[in-house]
Formats: C-alpha cells, sequence, structure tokens
C-alpha cells in the first residue's frame, strides 16, 4: 500500500523554505481578533475547532452506548438513562457535527478561494452563523447536563409532546438555533457562488467540491426552516399545549413525521453532498486525471438535491401512511441510487488509467467509495417497502447509516482536511502515521457496523439497553471494533496538532493540483489572492498545470 | 479602518497594495466586492434567498391549515366565524398602510431625502405596533371567552352557539356535535400559531425599523447606500404578504357558510 516510490508530493526545499509573512493566521493576534473576525477562513477554523469538540462529546457518548451493549443486560446504566445517552449522541452528531462538518469548515475555507473570490458575500452574517452554532451548541450541552433528553433524535411526537418529562424544550430550541446557523451559511454559499466567481470561472468551470456544496446549500435552505417550525409546533405543544399534534384534540402526530422528514430526510444529503465534493477533489488531484464526465457528476449533485425532497415519507412506511404513498415513495427512493452511482461510477472510471499514489486523503477516499457503496445499496433494502418492513428499526438501519454517514461522510471529511492541512496551515501532516491512522479507522469501520448488518437481519431490535444473549458474540465484535475505531479517530488528532510545529513547510502545491485555492499562498493572504484571478482553463486541467510551470521555470531562470 | 502597522515591511509591495486596496472606495463598500454594483446586486439576491426560507418557514403551517381544514371543515367555519372581520380588516389596512409608508421611505433614501426618509420609517414603525395593538384586543377578546387552545378552552361557543349571542345574530351557527366542536381547538392552535409567528416577525421587524430610525437620523442611508433600507423593505413587505393570506385564510374564507 505504501509505495515511497510513487508519490507526486513536491515540497520546497525545508532549509530555505518558511511559511510566507503576512497571512491570515499572523496578520492579526488576540482573541477578539478572531471572536470578531469576518475573514472566511478564520471563521473556518473557529468551525473547525468547535466541531471536533462536539465530535469528540458525541464520540464519548458512543463509546458509553458500545460498552453498555458489550453485555446482554442492561448493567452500565440504567435504560432509561441509556435512552438519553443514544438521544444525545445522535442529537449532537448530526446537527452540530456532520451537518456543519464539510461545509462549514472546508466549505467556508474554500468556496472562495476556488472561486476566486476575497471572502463569502456576507463576512458578519458567516460570523453570526458561527455565535448561532456555538449557542445552539451550548445549549444542547447544558440541557443534556441538567438531564438530558430521550426522545431520540427524531423527537418523535406524542412520545416527545406527552409522555416524556426530560429536557424537550431546551434540546429543540437548541437544534431550532443550530439550525439557523445552517441555514446562513448555505444562503451565504448560494449567494457567493452566483455572484462572486472571479472573471473566466463559468458555471462549468467550477470546482466538483462547488458544485457538490452548492446542492447541500440548496437543501439548507429550503429544508431547515420546515424543520424550524416543526420544532416550534411541538414546544407551543408542550408549553401552552396548543393541539396540533395531539390525537386527543383531533391532531396528527404523522404530521409532525412529514414536517420533520421534509427536513431530515434532505439533511442526510445535506450531511453527504459536500463531502463527495471532497472526493472528486481528491480522487482527481492522486490520479492526475480530469474527474470522469465532470457534467454528469455536476448534475448528478443537483439530482441528488432535487430528488432528496421527495423520498421523505420513506422513514414512515412502518407508520400507517397510505399504500399507495409507500409504493411512490418507494420508487422515488430507488431514483436516488441513479445520481449516487453516476458519482461512484465516475469516480471508478477517472481512477481508470490515471497515475495513481496513496497518500493518505487518497486512502481514506479509497475508504469512503467502498463503505458508501455498501451503505448506498442497503439503503436499497430499505427503500423497498417489503424489506423494509422487516428490517425498519433493528440494527440494520443502524449499520445503514453509519457506513453512510460515519464510513461515508467522516471518511470524506477527513480525506479532505488532510488534503487541504497543507493549505490551511501551510505545514504537511506526518504521511506515515496518518496511513497508519486511516488503515486504523477503516478495519475499526467494519469490525464495529458490519456485525450490525446481520445483527439487525436476525431481529435485535435498536435502541434497546438489553439483548437476548444469542446476539452477544456479535455486539462484542462491534464493541471491539469500536475501540478501534476510536483509537483511528485520536490519531489526527495528535498528530496534526504535533505538525503545526513541526509539520514540514508545504509550498503553495504540494499535491500539484489544479484549484485556484492551490495556485496562492500557503497559508493564504487574508484576501486570498494579491490580484484577482483569471480562470483562463477548465477545472482539472493538469496540461494547463504543466504549461504554468514551464512558464515559472523560463521566467526564473 | 485597517491597521497598517499590521502589515509586515519585508512584504513584497504588491501584497502591501492587495492589503491597503480597501482604503480607496467609499466607506459602504465591503473590501471583498469589486463594485457598488456587485455589492448591492448580491445582497438583493441574498434577501431574496432568506424570504425563501420564511416562505418555507410559513408553509409547514400553511399545509397543516389545509390538511385540517379538509378535515374538521364544520369546526374551522364555526373557529372562524369567531374572529372579528372588523378588526381583521383594519389591521389589513393598517399594514397596508404601512407597507406604503415603507416603499417610499425607500423612495426617499434612494433620491436622498434624510427628513423624508425618518418620517416615513417612524410612520412605518408606528402603524406597526398599531397593528400590534389591535391584534392585542384581538387575543384579549379570545382570552375572554376561553378560546386559548390548552389553557382553559371551552366548546361552549360551539355546542351551544346561543350563548354566544353576538356571534349567532351574525351567522346563525347550528351547534356542533361535541365530536367536532372538539377540533375547534385545532382551528385555534393554528390561528394563534400563524398569527403568533406572523407577530414574532412584525415584532423583529419593529426593533429593526427603531435601529434605522436611530441610524438614518446620522444619515447613514442617504449618502447613497440604499440597499439595507431596500432589503428592510422587502423583509416588510413580506411580512405583510404572510399576513393578507391569513386574514384570507383565517377571516374571510368562510364567512357565507
Amino acid at each position: 500500500m505504501n509505495n515511497n516510490n510513487n508519490t507526486i508530493v513536491d515540497l520546497p526545499d525545508q532549509a530555505t523554505a518558511r511559511i510566507p509573512q503576512p497571512n491570515f493566521l499572523s496578520k492579526e493576534n488576540g482573541l477578539l481578533s478572531w471572536l470578531l473576525t469576518g475573514d472566511h477562513k478564520r471563521i473556518a477554523i473557529l468551525y473547525l475547532i468547535s466541531i471536533t469538540f462536539f465530535f469528540f462529546i458525541g464520540g464519548a457518548l458512543a463509546g458509553l452506548i458500545r460498552l453498555e451493549l458489550l453485555t446482554p443486560q442492561a448493567d452500565l446504566m440504567a435504560t432509561d438513562t441509556y435512552n438519553k445517552v443514544f438521544t444525545m449522541h445522535g442529537i449532537i452528531m448530526i446537527f452540530l457535527f456532520l451537518v456543519p462538518s464539510v461545509p462549514a469548515t472546508l466549505g467556508n475555507f474554500l468556496i472562495p478561494m476556488m472561486l476566486g473570490a476575497k471572502d463569502l458575500a456576507m463576512p458578519k452574517i458567516n460570523l453570526f452563523s458561527w455565535y448561532l452554532y456555538v449557542t445552539g451548541g451550548l445549549l444542547a450541552l447544558y440541557a443534556m447536563i441538567t438531564g438530558g433528553v430521550d426522545t431520540g433524535w427524531t423527537f418523535t411526537t406524542p412520545l416527545s409532546t406527552h409522555y416524556v418529562n426530560t429536557n424537550v424544550i431546551t434540546t429543540g430550541f437548541a437544534i431550532f438555533v443550530a439550525g439557523f446557523s445552517s441555514i446562513f451559511t448555505g444562503l451565504n454559499f448560494i449567494v457567493t457562488i452566483h455572484k462572486m466567481r472571479a472573471p473566466g470561472m463559468t458555471w462549468f468551470r467550477l470546482p466538483l467540491f462547488v458544485w457538490a456544496n452548492y446542492a447541500a446549500s440548496i437543501l439548507m435552505v429550503l429544508g431547515t426552516p420546515v424543520l424550524a417550525i416543526a420544532i416550534v409546533l411541538v414546544m407551543l405543544e408542550r408549553t401552552i399545549g396548543i393541539g396540533v399534534f395531539d390525537p386527543v384534540k383531533g391532531g396528527d402526530p404523522l404530521l409532525f413525521q412529514h414536517l420533520f422528514w421534509f427536513y431530515s430526510h434532505p439533511a442526510v444529503y445535506i450531511m453527504i453532498l459536500p463531502g463527495m465534493g471532497v472526493i472528486n477533489e481528491v480522487i482527481s488531484t492522486f490520479s492526475r486525471k480530469r474527474v470522469f464526465g465532470y457534467t454528469a457528476v455536476a448534475f448528478s449533485s443537483v439530482a441528488i438535491a432535487v430528488f432528496g425532497f421527495f423520498v421523505w415519507a420513506h422513514h414512515m412506511f412502518i407508520m400507517g401512511i397510505s399504500n399507495y404513498a409507500v409504493l411512490v415513495f418507494s420508487l422515488l427512493t430507488m431514483l436516488v441510487a441513479v445520481p449516487s452511482a453516476i458519482k461512484i461510477f465516475n469516480w471508478t472510471f477517472t481512477l481508470y488509467k490515471g497515475s495513481i499514489t496513496f497518500e493518505t486523503p487518497m486512502l481514506y477516499a479509497f475508504g469512503f467509495m467502498g463503505l458508501f457503496t455498501i451503505g448506498g445499496m442497503t439503503g436499497v433494502f430499505l427503500g423497498a417497502s417489503g424489506t423494509d418492513i422487516h428490517l425498519t428499526e433493528t440494527y440494520f438501519i443502524v449499520a445503514h447509516f453509519h457506513f453512510v454517514m460515519v464510513g461515508g461522510m467522516l471518511m470524506a471529511f477527513l480525506a479532505g482536511i488532510h488534503f487541504w492541512w497543507p493549505k490551511i496551515t501551510g505545514r504537511m501532516y506526518p504521511e506515515k502515521i496518518s496511513q497508519l491512522a486511516a488503515v486504523v479507522t477503516f478495519i475499526g469501520f467494519n469490525l464495529t457496523f458490519f456485525p450490525q448488518f446481520i445483527l439487525g437481519v436476525l431481529g435485535m431490535p435498536r435502541r434497546y439497553a438489553s439483548y437476548p444473549p444469542e446476539f452477544q458474540v456479535l455486539n462484542v465484535f462491534s464493541t471491539a471494533g469500536a475501540t478501534i475505531l476510536g483509537v483511528g479517530y485520536l490519531l489526527p488528532v495528535l498528530y496534526l496538532i504535533w505538525s503545526l510545529k513541526y509539520g514540514a513547510i508545504a509550498g503553495n502545491n504540494p499535491w500539484q493540483a489544479t484549484g485556484l485555492e492551490w495556485q496562492t499562498q500557503s497559508p493564504p493572504l487574508t484576501e486570498n489572492f494579491v490580484v484577482t484571478p483569471i480562470m483562463d482553463h477548465e477545472a482539472y486541467d493538469y496540461e494547463w498545470l504543466e504549461s504554468q510551470k514551464v512558464k515559472e521555470v523560463a521566467s526564473a531562470g | 479602518m485597517p491597521d497598517n502597522s499590521a502589515i509586515a515591511h519585508d512584504a513584497p509591495e504588491s501584497v502591501n497594495a492587495a492589503e491597503n486596496a480597501h482604503l480607496e472606495h467609499p466607506d459602504y463598500l465591503r473590501h471583498h466586492f469589486e463594485s457598488v454594483e456587485q455589492q448591492a446586486d448580491t445582497t438583493n439576491f441574498a434577501m431574496w434567498l432568506f424570504l425563501l426560507t420564511e416562505v418555507m418557514f410559513f408553509s409547514g403551517l400553511f399545509a397543516a391549515y389545509l390538511i385540517y381544514r379538509n378535515w374538521y371543515y364544520p369546526a374551522f367555519v364555526a373557529g372562524s366565524h369567531q374572529l372579528n372581520v372588523v378588526w381583521g380588516t383594519l389591521n389589513t389596512v393598517v399594514l397596508i398602510a404601512s407597507s406604503f409608508t415603507m416603499a417610499m421611505g425607500v423612495w426617499c433614501a434612494e433620491t436622498r431625502r434624510r427628513r423624508g426618509l425618518m418620517l416615513c420609517l417612524s410612520l412605518t414603525f408606528v402603524l406597526g405596533l398599531v397593528f400590534l395593538g389591535i391584534k392585542t384586543i384581538e387575543y384579549h377578546e379570545k382570552w375572554e371567552k376561553h378560546h386559548i387552545p390548552g389553557l382553559h378552552y371551552s366548546l361552549r361557543s360551539f355546542t351551544d352557539p346561543q350563548s354566544d349571542p353576538e356571534i349567532f345574530k351574525e351567522y346563525h351557527d347550528k351547534a356542533l356535535m361535541p365530536d367536532m366542536a372538539r377540533h375547534t381547538e385545532i382551528y385555534f392552535s393554528l390561528y394563534f400559531a400563524m398569527t403568533g409567528m406572523h407577530a414574532l416577525h412584525m415584532i423583529i421587524g419593529i426593533g429593526i425599523l427603531a435601529f434605522m430610525i436611530y441610524r438614518a437620523k446620522a444619515g447613514a442611508y442617504t449618502s447613497g447606500h440604499v440597499t439595507f433600507v431596500e432589503n428592510f423593505g422587502l423583509y416588510w413587505h413580506f411580512v405583510d404578504i404572510i399576513w393578507i393570506y391569513l386574514f384570507a385564510l383565517l377571516y374571510l374564507i368562510s364567512r357565507h357558510q
């Protein structure tokens, strides 16, 4: 796997290389210069620190869940504590990690640079969205510490409105606030991509990362407000007792499900699409080829966003919706497989006859392709109503969405963090140990979640602290895998922090990648570019990159 | 203003030029835009998108309204008859007038009339408060008749319409069966959720208006930089349009049933 003779990394001479000054990190100092910044790159770093914080809280909760499930009895914690732990795990991981992960960190950092712009269209709104995120996050933590919430992350009515007496309102409000942070991020991206492109940067010259984030932004802008109103109605029902979801008064709890999933199904595409964007950039760079079928991949992102709005009721097949609705939503659900498959096939064709190298981001990208394919295919099992009725509410569904979200999205996030780390910090991460971390993550992930598919097919229900003893062997595998996975996630934190001081100086373009963000210094200037770039070539044009190098040599010589 | 001392002196000339570029344009042009037109174009587009999110926000409520209206039609007719059309019409007129003063405000900002702008914004501010005042009177009526869902909801006006002589005189409603009468609570749940969310938007708008009046006094919007006033105008008209839909769906739709 590690082929040292075969690498594209091109670093400047370490004896003479220096981090360029000024840059956006060194331009101003002090805490206030960060907390009041309008610079999209600094806000991205604020987001990166805060989502990492929440990721490890959510991860610790996941560790508790796996530890409880090591034995068939509910012995580590009381069953209602278990309910709170898995609820908070879900809420933190979805609303405070996965939704903002790639867009708010890498997207924030890179979209203006990829467009050749100086900043996002609305820097103050961008900073405001980070404050909303932090407020939402702290509220959620406050709700957790003062008693938690045990409805599951879905807030299912009438459980959430009538039958539990935990912090539903505080947590709901936290999600409401964090949701607005996501709306403002999406809005900012759409406006920026429409109005801030550099001269020559046409829609079909945009890097596919931008297309993917654009599609995700559409979902954020159109979907999140519907979640907001659903939460407001739940809060009103709990506080003053309006009856919109209350069957006693003639309200319909299913209406809540419709409103909730109208956001929360597109939300899974909000989470995965930006990750797919990262994979485009990584696969192209490390196989030295233009992404195969650029236009098809660009439109497949948009198609996923559009289809994503018409499949929400597949979460409700067992909840008593009409059989005809099941039929239609089942068909529409299968349709999402088409644009997803376009992406996977086109990445595979990009690899075909490319000069592939195996740096860490590429290892994570391979992990993504394999695990996302499994995650996506098992989604078809769940989209078909017959198998869904057997498999829903079992560990099969848990395994399915963890394959997509952890195996897919988290791998893509780590691929992106490693890929752009030299651009963000100006320094390389240590290659050997990070390759090891990528492999450890992959092994740990499969050991954790593959047994859960089998458990689900055997009929082990989700969301219980205890289970019949015959399921123990597979659960022990899963818990052991979670431990390995935990090591896989801790390693990058350690060596990435180490690299801030001791990493090799990266230079402008260590990967010899084509994106505009690589054609400027690392870390970039506050204004990104010395002069506004003019885009005179297609995206992923490696020949153009070669000709640039020839020019540079000629002028230097 | 940027702190020039922060710029390193050994940096290449072109870098310093880029860092200093924002000293050379009008102070309302943000440094990352090429021109004032691009900035105005961008913020307008952002505002329209934001209004789209607002449409999605309210559409959840409208969807709920349509579903329950179909299911519990008689209850929705009877519930609607409880609303006071006179107050509702008056409030519609007040809001449309406030939209007019807001539009005049935008015109004043564009033509750089500082006093005119302040007058228009103040009138809009006052009309907004009048709207909320009338809404309070209406909410109070509901409170007195025990039509607030959840708290102390009473079905009396619907199971025994003659106990409510004013409404009975006007509509001659038949008594609803207790089963259907119970669903009037859904109608009022939606009434309060929808008008309440609308009122919340009004309160936020009035807060921003107060801020704008304060800034307009210092001449902030009459020096060529009108996008803020324009975009707030869009918001205000949007809130107005939502009310017109609410007025039609909650007050008018069942008047002749």
